[in-house]
């Protein structure tokens, strides 16, 4: 229904205006990108300021969210996850367990920004690997703990897995399942390569024996972590692991790259290039090799911690600022840390566990496996581990392009 | 631009609309709403953050407002090798899955006319690997061509292969993938432009004492260009911004990375998100450029 316009004739031209604006395609496609630059504007996080913890409501509210790895639970195939659901019982805690973490950068992109807000990130525990635990302590993000609700902790975390200089006494990250790099190996291949029984040293994996046969993860603090040992590098030293250090390390892996001696550098899917034998041995992860040797079914690979020492990090148990269930989160940590429940746990998962006791416990119920050094590592295997040191903001964004950059080749 | 000139084929409609704008504008809503969210919105976005600079707090992953146009710079420097990989794949994949779908889709279109089963078992046999997943169907052409698989084997113990080089991570398996991949998006253009082909017009051409390939160039093959075009486009620009294919963890291999992997990187691993949408912007940027020098070169605006 058109109205007569109006007899004013400044109104009327407005009148005239305004609907020749309402049609106007030009205006109409305007207003749209102005809207979508806001709307690319507005989705863009705020600037860093210091994050305070979110008030603690777990003496109400007996809920938890945690966000965990795939295959990291025990009865994780059928669903009956024995070991959580114990907890849940014994302390009323309802547990809402989700394996949103397959990655930590993609993990990491989803959560970043409500971490950065101090706001509720959908998670109140939740176990990333160390290096990104330690970038969120870095970027104030983490909770502090309280050791007195954590008494199993205190008393059974594992020395190895002590913390860095972030966070000495972990009371920011607490492990939940530790992993140790060294040099996976194709038993029977690697014995027809080369006429030995199993490599000693990184030289061994440069061997011309295993040309284009050797695999490498591409998990930067693993793989170079281990060269830059076998170069003499300390790498828990700032001194010692410069950034020229590092340079070195990339260079020297790009060699082997370019020579052939490298087949391949991947995420996870390197355990199908030993499954499949496309690779004799890898620098890996040793709870890799118990589930490969579970998956082929037989004892076909072996882990050996190089002379010049392995790496070790965990993924770990953080509690974010915007968190409102800490307490519950520190009565599940704890829980964890009892060795009988640990034990049941690690016989699972089969990666390392941090916790100290946990295979005296399995002694009785599974000796076989609790004599299984990739599970409940020696002290021997102990004393030769070493962790990454913590990278400031600046040096992770170069380590990381000139490893990236290696990765995505010439 | 060519996006254009896709979607004019059946908009030549006679009858103009009445003059009613605000029922057009209500109904054009959802569409322009549609575009400005998830189209127009991702689009800025991205420009902004491609000229974003490192902020000074030095915390990895942050950026502040500003204009660096040294971010293309330093993409271009970085990356140049990849980019121009990702090209030269892209055409290699697309003139190999030409040359493969073509007689494919003439047998369908042309030759089985007539044999409506034969014709509908064919497309279905052409269609039937969207039926599974595109992943795992990549997946499957990495356990074929693995070293200890007996293609790799057979093609090292009769030489071809040297013993000591194997199919996956090569360029070879990384194109082969694309090709395949893409194969249906080239063929169904192509079967659409040939399936209404007039053969009265070859018959003529053969009167008139034109040999079959003569017939083939003059008459069959100018007759499907709308299909070659299309169908070429729509397995070229995908195929540029592949980064499945060429990933390490399935067909590729040390020195096989495309911009999309490049892109992947710097987003993920590095947070280096500046570069990673400079470079998007770049892909995005010489694709148009190259599709709308394609087709006006090949001069069948008027066809599409």
């Amino acid at each position: 229904m058109k109205r007569g316009l109006p007899e004013d004739p400044m109104m009327r031209q407005l009148v005239i205006m305004a609907r020749e604006k309402m049609i106007s395609r030009r205006a109409a496609l305007l207003g749209l990108g102005g809207t979508a630059a806001a709307l690319s504007l507005a989705s863009c996080a705020p600037a860093a300021t210091t994050l305070t913890p979110a008030e603690d409501l777990s003496d109400s509210e007996k809920i938890l969210v945690w966000h965990n790895w795939p295959l990291y639970m025990d009865g994780e195939d059928d669903g009956s996850y024995p070991t959580l659901n114990r907890f849940m019982d014994q302390t009323g805690i309802k547990v809402e367990y989700m394996m949103e973490i397959d990655d930590n950068d993609t993990w990491y992109a989803k959560v970043k920004d409500q971490l950065a807000l101090g706001a509720d990130p959908g998670f109140d525990v939740a176990c990333p690997t160390n290096w990104l635990v330690d970038r969120m302590i870095g970027l104030g993000y983490l909770q502090t703990m309280d050791n007195a609700n954590m008494p199993n902790k205190v008393a059974n975390l594992e020395s190895a897995y002590l913390g860095n200089a972030n966070d000495p006494d972990r009371v920011l990250s607490v492990p939940y399942q530790g992993i140790i790099g060294g040099i996976v190996y194709n038993k029977k291949m690697y014995k027809e390569a080369t006429g030995k029984d199993a490599p000693t040293s990184l030289a061994d994996v440069w061997a011309p024996e295993l040309k284009g046969r050797v695999g490498l993860i591409s998990e930067m603090r693993d793989s170079l972590g281990l060269t830059l040992l076998s170069q003499g590098v300390d790498i828990t030293d700032p001194n010692s692991l410069t950034e020229d250090a590092f340079n070195a390390a990339v260079d020297f892996i790009a060699a082997q790259v370019s020579s052939g001696q490298i087949f391949n550098i991947k995420g996870n899917s390197y355990g199908e290039d030993l499954t499949n034998g496309n690779i004799i041995a890898a620098l890996a992860w040793s709870g890799d090799t118990t589930i490969l040797n579970f998956e082929v079914g037989e004892d076909r690979f072996g882990f050996v911690v190089p002379d010049t020492g392995s790496t070790i990090s965990s993924d770990s148990f953080v509690i974010p600022m915007g968190s409102q269930h800490k307490k519950n989160a520190e009565a599940l940590i704890n829980y964890y840390y009892d060795p009988v429940n640990a034990a049941e746990l690690a016989a699972y998962v089969n990666y390392v566990t941090p916790v100290v006791g946990a295979k005296e416990e399995m002694l009785k119920t599974d000796p076989e496996l609790a004599n299984n050094p990739l599970i409940f590592p020696t002290e021997e295997l102990l004393s030769n581990v070493h962790a990454f040191r913590p990278l400031t903001g600046q040096e992770e964004q170069r380590f990381a392009t000139a490893w990236q950059n290696l990765l995505l080749g010439a | 631009m060519a996006f254009v000139a896709l979607g004019q084929g059946g908009a030549k409609s006679s009858a103009p609309v009445k003059n009613s704008s605000k029922v057009a504008f209500i109904l054009l809503a959802p569409g322009m709403i549609y575009l400005g969210l998830f189209f127009l919105t991702p689009l800025v976005s991205l420009v902004i953050t491609s000229l974003k600079t490192a902020s000074m707090t030095g915390v990895i992953g942050m950026y502040d407002y500003g204009f660096e146009p040294g971010n293309y710079a330093y993409a271009i420097e970085q990356y140049g090798p990849q980019v121009i990989r990702s090209f030269g794949y892209a055409l290699t994949a697309t003139v190999l899955a030409l040359v493969i779908s073509y007689p494919i889709a003439y047998f369908i279109g042309v030759k089985a006319r007539g044999k409506p089963v034969l014709q509908a078992l064919l497309l279905t046999l052409v269609i039937a690997p969207f039926f599974i997943s595109f992943l795992l169907r990549t997946f499957a052409w990495k356990q074929i061509f693995s070293n200890e698989a007996p293609i790799t084997q057979f093609l090292q113990s009769i030489g071809l292969l040297p013993s000591d080089q194997y199919i996956i991570g090569t360029s070879f398996a990384v194109i082969f993938g694309l090709t395949y991949n893409f194969i249906p998006f080239m063929t169904l253009p192509i079967y659409t432009s040939l399936e209404r082909l007039d053969v009265r017009l070859v018959e003529a051409g053969s009167d008139l004492y034109a040999s079959p390939a003569k017939t083939f160039w003059k008459v069959t093959f100018p007759l499907s260009l709308p299909g070659v075009i299309s169908g070429t486009l729509l397995t070229f620009i995908p195929i540029s911004g592949d980064y499945v294919n060429a990933s390490r963890d399935f067909l590729g291999g040390s020195d096989t990375a495309m911009i999309g992997n490049v892109v992947e990187a710097n987003y993920f691993r590095i947070q280096d998100y500046p570069t990673a949408s400079a470079l998007s912007v770049m892909l995005m940027a010489a694709i148009v450029i190259l599709v709308s020098v394609y087709v006006r070169r090949s001069g069948t605006e008027d066809l599409l």
